[in-house]
């Protein structure tokens, strides 16, 4: 039952991302990157990690994706003109990627994975929170700091004239 | 219970189409959500990881990927709009000058 759960999401998450690729105009590859981060989301919670699919559906799906629709509608886009050099690039780079993918799989298909840890960890935000707010604080309080850099950039680039 | 292979088959998968991604697309944000991928695909293995050590500093770092792409797509899309207000054009293969 769990291995039907594990196939169907990740059916839907691989099937959506190559439909982001798949899409011509970006809006539509926006939204089915939606949809691939909502199959993430179920694969997290299989994996017992329920509260990041929480945060995944709210942050990631939520704040960023809706950030990503916002700038496509403000922009109002011309249609996907397709470049005009540099077209052979698909032909060699999607080979080489599936020959890649390839190379990389047998071996994680052979590598042994081992017994999983006994006892299995839930992560739950207390857990989370006690292990961010302990051993990582420096890098949650660097965090802050990032994001007030990202924020200063991000109005030095869009604002008009300065 | 589903070994760790799969997962990381899975997170390799989608790694791979993010990066094929990256370097068919012309239109910058396809470039930009090609990225999101990338980091999507970083994401189920550091959970997998996670769960298979029963360790919670995997999910930890999770969180620390969650903000830089929340970082990434705010500088990124402040970029977007500069790029389109000088340009008129999103495709990666017209902006070729550092200045005009």
């Amino acid at each position: 039952m769990i291995e039907f759960l594990f196939l169907f999401f990740a059916a839907i998450a691989v099937g959506a991302a190559v439909n982001v690729l798949a899409q011509k105009h970006v809006l539509y590859s926006a939204l089915s990157l939606i949809l691939m981060l909502t199959a993430m989301s179920a694969l997290f919670v299989l994996l017992e990690a329920e509260f990041l699919a929480v945060i995944n559906v709210i942050v990631y799906a939520g704040a960023i994706m809706v950030l990503f629709v916002f700038v496509i509608m403000l922009l109002n886009l011309p249609r996907d003109e397709n470049g005009d050099r540099l077209r052979w690039l698909k032909f060699v780079g999607i080979p080489m990627g599936v020959f890649f993918l390839l190379l990389i799989g047998r071996t994680l298909w052979t590598a042994a994975g081992g017994e999983p840890a006994q006892p299995r960890i839930t992560g739950s935000a207390a857990v989370i929170g006690s292990s961010l707010f302990t051993d990582y604080v420096l890098p949650f309080e660097l965090t802050s700091l990032l994001i007030l850099i990202a924020l200063i950039g991000a109005v030095v680039f869009a604002k008009k004239d300065l | 219970m589903i070994p760790l292979n799969w997962y990381l088959l899975l997170g390799a998968s989608l790694f791979l189409i993010g990066v094929i991604g990256f370097f068919v697309k012309h239109n910058i944000i396809a470039l930009l959500l090609s990225v999101e991928i990338m980091l999507s695909a970083v994401n189920l293995t550091f959970v997998a990881f996670s769960s298979q050590r029963g360790e919670i500093s995997g999910q930890v770092f999770v969180f620390f990927v969650l903000v830089v792409a929340a970082a990434e797509a705010a500088v990124g899309l402040a970029l977007v709009i500069a790029i389109f207000r000088n340009r008129e054009s999103l495709n990666v293969d017209r902006s070729n000058l550092l200045r005009w």
